[in-house]
């Protein structure tokens, strides 16, 4: 279902959704011919992190992942810093000093990215402290996968977040539910004896809610009503969104296995291919927001492939920005240790 | 100039800081252990309970949650009790605390101060004796501070509050009940400017901490022998003073290194290092460290006395290093 928001926000949230396609897309593509170490991508979880983020306020922090191009580019971070930061250059937010693991941005709300898994539950919720104490009506946001889950920090920061009724909403996104995980030489999935994880939560009173992450109007409605609650004074929650795991994200390393997204099979079943059949039909969350824009009236596909072909050619200067861009000088490895 | 205890003074810094800055938190309640003189943290805590958080049993969460409250605009001081209990929090010290300004690129600075009491406290065994200051030393974005005094507590504290570096604080809990003289007057002391605590010809003795006032026992017996000790504090090891260890080295050509830490990597193998490196043909006489034997801390009395780096220690070193 759609967001119930106006109609300029929908596609305003379509062009962050694909803004994020292309932007990853495009990474891995760039990766196929160069060693640009380890990274970890977002495709097919746009529809939870887009409209969940567009509903923060300027002034309210975030916490991302390893997982976290999406998360920044939903909230306005610019593509080609960001491939430059990838890339390791100069012109990078952090100079090339954090690369794809730790990219962040403070004026863009994200104040450091934690790569170890659950690192930020605790920065997350000292935030949501710190706003308490300051009398600040800010939100904090706390976006983490079901691996975070397995930590002592989530239990140590949930007690904490419900003991001070702190204004931190905890959005786990669970994209393990069809993940075989190491066993089968994939890319790790949850290890839990918890049944649902929302168990995990339920004893500390903290109000739990559990979507499809893939339903961008599940997805707004569950954060609007959670940061309703924290902006009220009301303290946390906790939103599991389901979501799908990439076929391209099951190997250790991305790979582009369903191909450069043709959102024409949006709307044109023959474009799609047998191979990757489900994907395309029910999971992509990306082709079924635009199916659901078409059927709502919002566009014309002709108006979506137009609004596609120039972020596509956004993507393409944001990567000859970052390609032409310098690397910083090695020197500049010693700076920035202290304030 | 009036006398206080260490442990007054310690105090005395923390309620300035609550009364003059309102960013000012406190999370925590153990900054002076269990010894007699906790009662004063409880006071300042009973009249400005706004400011002071007591929280869980979960070091790794509340130094994670003061991190991020130090990035959203609060000044935290944090306190982890014994310094053994650091350990459960040193997931969020070093990958995080140290990490952000600089893999951030300088755009998120984290102002805080976390404290912790170090050492060999008397019964304490292997898990309440941890002296890790070598261990922060070795994750670089932390400043680190070892008072050896009331003077020098109350100064370093005010700035490493005032400072948007995150600090990690040292004190010894067989330093509370020291007395000395601090003025009534605001004062800070600035980070990485090393305290001659005395001042002699024959023989260096860098020291820090508790075996700075330890040194200073051992040079009054030494004194007598006719040898002359120069102890040198360096009061922060990050940012150190280089420049106080290699003149007085320069000028004794003799050098005791007294530290708590365990000999191997420890703070006592960093300055015995340093002097090595940049000081070499000033040197009369090989470098001698009195540390802790690398055991873990045993309980027993004559076991516990025989692994830490008491005034005997210090003494029979100078001795073999002026022969």
């Amino acid at each position: 279902m759609l967001p119930k928001v106006t109609s300029q926000e929908i596609l305003q949230q379509l062009k962050s959704a694909l803004l994020i396609r292309r932007f990853e897309e495009q990474l891995i593509k760039l990766a196929s011919d160069r060693d640009i170490g380890h990274f970890h991508v977002y495709i097919g979880q746009e529809m939870t992190g887009v409209p969940a983020l567009r509903l923060l306020e300027k002034g309210d922090l975030s916490f991302t992942t390893h997982r976290n191009h999406g998360h920044l580019l939903a909230r306005g971070v610019p593509a080609k810093q960001m491939y430059a930061e990838i890339l390791g250059k100069e012109t990078g937010m952090m100079g090339g000093r954090g690369g794809t693991l730790h990219l962040c941005s403070m004026q863009h709300g994200f104040p450091t990215t934690s790569s170890a898994v659950g690192g930020a539950t605790p920065l997350a919720t000292g935030v949501a402290f710190a706003f308490k104490r300051l009398g600040q009506n800010r939100v904090s946001v706390c976006l983490f996968g079901d691996g975070a889950l397995e930590e002592g920090s989530w239990h140590e920061s949930i007690n904490i977040a419900a003991m001070e009724k702190l204004p931190v909403i905890y959005l786990c996104e669970n994209n393990s539910l069809e993940a075989l995980g190491q066993k089968a030489g994939e890319y790790p999935s949850s290890t839990l004896a918890a049944v649902n994880l929302t168990d995990l939560v339920s004893p500390f009173g903290v109000p739990t809610i559990q979507v499809d992450g893939c339903d961008a109007g599940a997805v707004h409605e569950a954060m609007n009503e959670a940061v309703q609650r924290a902006r009220t004074g009301g303290g946390a929650t906790f939103i599991e969104a389901r979501t799908v795991r990439w076929p391209g994200s099951r190997s250790i390393w991305p790979k582009l296995v369903t191909g450069e997204t043709n959102l024409a099979a949006a709307w044109d079943a023959s474009l799609i291919s047998p191979e990757y059949e489900v994907w395309h039909v029910e999971q992509d969350a990306v082709l079924r927001f635009i199916r659901e824009i078409l059927a709502a009236g919002l566009m014309e596909p002709k108006a979506v492939l137009e609004m596609d072909q120039v972020i596509k050619a956004e993507m393409q200067a944001g990567i000859a920005y970052a390609l032409a861009s310098d690397y910083p000088a090695a020197e500049k490895a010693l700076d920035l240790v202290f304030a | 100039m009036r006398t206080l205890t260490y442990g007054q003074a310690l105090v005395e810094g923390l309620r300035e800081l609550i009364e003059s800055d309102e960013r000012i938190h406190i999370m925590g309640q153990y900054f002076l252990g269990l010894t007699p003189q906790r009662a004063l943290v409880g006071e300042l805590a009973a009249q400005h309970p706004e400011r002071f958080y007591y929280p869980p049993i979960a070091e790794l969460g509340y130094v994670g949650v003061a991190i991020g409250a130090a990035m959203a605009g609060l000044r935290p001081i944090v306190d982890l009790a014994t310094a053994s209990f650091m350990f459960q929090a040193f997931a969020q010290i070093t990958n995080e605390m140290a990490n952000i300004h600089y893999m951030s690129g300088g755009q998120t600075k984290v102002p805080m101060v976390f404290h912790f009491n170090h050492g060999i406290r008397g019964g304490g065994a292997a898990q309440h004796s941890h002296s890790p200051q070598a261990m922060f030393w070795n994750t670089p974005g932390l400043e680190i501070m070892l008072p050896s005094t009331p003077y020098d507590v109350k100064g370093l504290l005010k700035t490493a509050a005032s400072t948007d570096n995150p600090t990690a604080w040292g004190d010894h809990v067989k330093l509370f009940m020291i007395e000395g003289e601090v003025p009534e007057e605001d004062y800070s002391i600035p980070f990485g400017v090393a305290d001659i605590k005395r001042k002699g010809s024959d023989v260096t003795i860098i020291a820090t901490s508790l075996m700075v006032q330890r040194s200073l026992a051992a040079a009054k017996v030494l004194a007598a022998e006719g040898i002359d000790v120069e102890i040198v504090d360096p009061r922060t090891l990050v940012p150190l003073d280089e420049a106080a260890i290699l003149k007085s080295v320069a000028k004794t050509g003799r050098l005791v290194v007294a530290d708590e830490c365990h000999r191997s990597c420890g703070v006592g193998a960093e300055f015995s290092a340093i002097v090595a490196e940049k000081a070499f043909g000033y040197l009369k006489a090989p470098i001698k460290r009195v540390v802790t034997e690398d055991v873990p801390i045993p309980f027993s009395p004559p076991m516990e006395a025989f692994v830490e780096p008491g005034e005997a220690k210090i003494i029979q070193a100078v001795r073999e290093v002026v022969r």
